[in-house]
């Protein structure tokens, strides 16, 4: 059954594990390039600093999507960690994120303006990964419903094994890492400044990144749901799952929107639809 | 009872007394009392349709049939001396071949048992009977105010106001035959009647290109309506007393049966609906003034192609033939959403999403499980409101900034805010949680998993959604966008559009409201009479959907607080010397002025290439199923 505890824990939980998650994240990635990196709680000071900033605007209207944003991915993370339905979740995710691109696209800003397009390819080039994803879990579990998939004994990855690669193919997208950092990156070589965020600063700018964090730690626990019949191999997978990323982060060059959408595309029909394929005709065979 | 006969002969006698009167202020008071009457007399049917299953009510006059053919053939005449006066062989090649078969069959059936047929009424035949009567006649009176303006900008098209509305009110009357009819041959006379009066809208102003797109039109759905004599003939063959001739007896009486007439007014729904490879005609009857746009889409025609197919959806489940015209709809579902992003032209963006739509209504229709049909009719009501909406924003922006180009809609928050409000909200309906057209898709999402071969429809809904999630936001931000140089507009419209626009979009939302209650007094009672089984969405669901909404409602709230922001500067120009008007220093010291453009992906998207791919598609699709029911039949 649906829990709201699990929600109020994510709500007060989720800022400190994705902030934190953030911090590991750039330190590795220094390391990676050979750099010292920043202290591990880096995120944590940007962020408090950039409330003390001065905010300025473009438009007020601004402030309004950017808030929007916040409280939709904050709700939808509370359904799903309350273990409600996970197409609505996905849904949920779509608004909040179509909050974000109209905060980019209200600012009559070229570079925003651009960063909001290329945001909106990426939209259409993760969700249907993310509803096979969840369509897949159904297929395995019968069930929509987080707490009902988090219930099943059932190791989800044995059956959904293309499906969790596809996944990992749009995670890369979701968690902005390159190649697939189109629309705005962490990273200082963006050649559209800082694309769906350029107007975005002080305060409303920290909104945005508390935001990302939480959707991070949304991110991780989809992933945890491949694995939930055992929780111990779940947190491996996602620490490896995040490894991974990081990696990928680091060793490739900014793709093009064409082949992020057809590769992203690709791979979910690869490798999304035919494990679900044979699920589906496996399921006459063996009942799952 | 009287209301069924009255909500079909009303709205003739409004439209005979429009073409008697010209003056203008008497045609606003005929158009407003008669609009008024209508949706209350849609809303009366609420409490004299029946629980569970069909009401039927006897008409009393008994030549009715007779007279009925006479005014078909009529219209043949009709529609050959247009094609004479045109030059249009081709059509009057069809309406021929039509008039043939209709004698044909008058022949055969004539000879028949001669009781008169019911007039019926049940929950989806209600719900259709009130997207007529309230958004139909609310199109009409925002018509009022739009062709008054529209003849002032056109001053080359010849004011024929008269017909024009004369036109409107005998679709609506046409529509309400079509949905209480029960009796096939009956369903037919409206069904030619609502061909008839959008040939004639379409082509109202005249112009070569509307003359050309009307008769298109007129062609594609005459093809669809000798399918449907088909259907008649075959079920007089079959059935010499004419008892499979009503819908009620026809959808209970077997596969075996109901499967070739089912299959062929498939077609005929198919074509109606304009579905690929017949998707042509819907985008080229955008010539039309835009109230027409609206009811086309919206309230009428294309909606009386879904209703007959959902109609027959518990003959084609479960068949191969079904599951094949699922596929027609699926297929135009993906391919009419990744055209939308392709075109700048906001009325063609609306035609190509309405043709997904119906689309994805005909794909649930085709493969018709009963949460299927669930969610089929959810689609239909939303969808007529969110799109009339949509529609009757975008003729009112036309008509103040000149253009119905989605790229001139630039900064229309700051030109025109009211406006811009509403078709946010229009286009929110369309794609957004926690709107309806998203609930709609969801249902269809969580149904057609357990459908046979649903899966292919699973992957068709996942990615033909997110599609349409691309063209929908890019055309929000568009109208969201701040634009600094924008000057407010908003003045010199008509009462008439304000009242149609602000009911339409209170409707929106109210609708994402009151929805588990038209699906638990309506949808469901309909569901379960037919199949004996329904479904809904589950209680926690709508919990927290209606949250959501609540939260939507709220958000706009916060601009009070934000309001009040001084530090308001220009956006980020890299450093180029630029002026708060945004003209910026260029390279070899041109000064320019920035214009922002969207992506429309030409390349992936463009309409040729995949109007071409969803015509051989659904084409070869067709041959098939036809193939299939030839077999069958012989």
């Amino acid at each position: 059954m649906i829990l709201p505890e699990y929600a109020v824990l994510f709500i007060i939980l989720a800022p400190f594990i994705g902030g934190l998650l953030a911090g590991i994240d750039r330190k590795l990635t220094a390391r990676m390039q050979g750099r010292v990196g920043p202290p591990i709680l880096q995120p944590f000071y940007d962020v408090g600093k950039l409330f003390q900033k001065e905010q300025i605007v473009v438009t007020p209207s601004q402030h309004f999507y950017v808030l929007s944003y916040l409280v939709f991915i904050v709700a939808s993370g509370a359904l799903f960690f309350a273990g409600g339905d996970l197409l609505l979740v996905i849904f949920a995710f779509t608004l909040a994120h179509i909050f974000l691109v109209l905060g980019a696209y209200s600012s009559y800003s070229p570079y925003s303006f651009i960063g909001a397009e290329r945001e909106l390819i990426q939209i259409i080039a993760y969700e249907p990964m993310i509803i096979l994803a969840a369509v897949g879990m159904y297929m395995v579990t019968k069930s929509f419903f987080v707490w009902e998939i988090m219930a099943s004994s059932l190791p989800l990855i044995l059956y959904l094994p293309g499906v969790f690669l596809g996944f990992l193919m749009v995670l890369t997208i979701k968690l902005r890492k390159s190649p697939f950092d189109l629309s705005t990156s962490h990273h200082a070589h963006q050649e559209i400044v800082k694309g769906v965020t350029t107007e975005f600063s002080g305060p409303m700018l920290a909104r945005v990144e508390i935001a990302h964090w939480y959707e991070n730690v949304f991110l991780l626990g989809f992933i945890y749901l491949f694995f939930a019949w055992n929780p111990l191999v779940g947190v491996i997978a996602i620490i490896v799952a995040y490894l991974l990323e990081i990696l990928i982060d680091n060793t490739f060059s900014r793709a093009t929107w064409k082949f992020t959408l057809k590769s992203a595309w690709i791979i979910a029909g690869m490798m999304g639809l035919v494990n679900l394929g044979v699920l589906y005709y496996l399921s006459g065979v063996v009942p799952v | 009872m009287i209301t069924l006969p009255f909500l079909i002969l009303f709205p003739a006698v409004i439209a005979i007394l429009l073409l008697l009167v010209s003056a203008d202020a008497w045609r606003r008071l005929v158009v407003k009392a008669g609009a008024l009457i209508i949706g209350i007399a849609s809303l009366y049917l609420l409490f004299i349709t029946p629980e569970t299953g069909p009401g039927f009510f006897p008409v009393a006059f008994d030549s009715i049939s007779e007279l009925m053919f006479l005014a078909e053939m009529v219209i043949a005449a009709f529609l050959v001396y247009l094609g004479i006066k045109y030059k249009k062989y081709l059509a009057i090649f069809l309406v021929v071949a039509q008039a043939a078969l209709l004698v044909y069959y008058e022949s055969l059936a004539g000879s028949g048992t001669h009781t008169v047929p019911n007039l019926f009424i049940d929950q989806f035949s209600l719900i259709l009977a009130l997207i007529i009567g309230i958004i139909g006649s609310l199109i009409c009176v925002y018509a009022l105010g739009y062709m008054a303006t529209y003849q002032e900008h056109h001053p080359e098209v010849r004011d024929r106001r008269r017909t024009f509305f004369f036109l409107m009110f005998f679709f609506l009357s046409s529509m309400f035959g079509l949905v209480f009819s029960d009796f096939l041959p009956w369903v037919f006379f409206f069904w030619e009647l609502t061909t008839l009066c959008s040939f004639l809208l379409i082509g109202y102003s005249g112009t070569g290109e509307a003359v050309n797109n009307a008769f298109l039109a007129l062609n594609m759905n005459l093809l669809g309506g000798i399918a449907f004599v088909g259907a008649l003939l075959y079920l007089a063959f079959v059935s010499p007393g004419g008892e499979l001739l009503n819908i009620s007896t026809l959808i209970h009486s077997g596969h075996m049966v109901a499967l070739v007439p089912a299959v062929l007014i498939a077609f005929a729904g198919i074509t109606k609906a304009a579905l690929m490879p017949f998707s042509a005609w819907l985008v080229g009857a955008m010539v039309a003034p835009t109230p027409v746009s609206a009811l086309l889409h919206s309230s009428t025609m294309v909606k009386a192609g879904v209703y007959i197919i959902v109609r027959f959806a518990p003959v084609l489940t479960g068949t191969m033939e079904g599951l094949i015209i699922g596929l027609i709809g699926g297929f135009t579902f993906l391919l009419a959403s990744a055209i939308a992003i392709s075109q700048s032209n906001a009325k063609k963006v609306l035609a190509y999403s309405t043709i997904a739509n119906l689309g994805l209504i005909v794909a649930c229709a085709g493969v018709g499980t009963y949460k299927l049909v669930w969610a089929a009719i959810l689609l239909i009501i939303f969808h007529a409101i969110a799109k009339s909406l949509l529609f009757l924003c975008v003729g009112t922006v036309e008509h103040r900034i000149g253009s119905k180009d989605i790229e001139d809609m630039t900064g229309l928050i700051v030109r025109m805010p009211h406006v811009a409000v509403m078709m946010f909200i229009g286009i929110a309906g369309m794609f957004l949680a926690p709107f309806g057209m998203l609930i709609s898709k969801w249902a269809a999402i969580e149904a057609f998993i357990e459908a046979q071969f649903g899966l292919i429809f699973v992957a068709i809904l996942a990615f033909g959604g997110s599609i349409t999630v691309f063209f929908w936001s890019k055309w929000m931000g568009k109208i969201i966008s701040v634009c600094p140089v924008a000057v407010k507009v908003e003045n010199r419209i008509p009462q008439e559009k304000w009242i149609a626009l602000s009911l339409l979009t209170a409707m929106t939302v109210f609708i994402c409201l009151a929805f588990p209650l038209i699906s638990s007094h309506l949808i469901e009672p309909f569901v379960l009479s037919v199949y004996g089984a329904t479904t809904r969405l589950s209680q926690d669901n709508v919990i927290i959907m209606v949250m959501m909404l609540f939260l939507l409602m709220i958000m706009p709230f916060s601009l009070l607080w934000f309001r009040k922001e001084k530090n308001i500067v220009p956006p980020y120009m890299a450093g180029r010397p630029s002026t708060p008007d945004l003209h910026f220093l260029g390279s070899m010291g041109v000064t320019r002025q920035v214009t922002l453009g969207n992506y429309y992906l030409e390349e992936v998207f463009g309409e040729k290439r995949l109007f071409m791919a969803g015509t051989a598609l659904c084409l070869g699709l067709i041959l098939l199923v036809g193939t299939l029911t030839a077999g069958v039949a012989l």
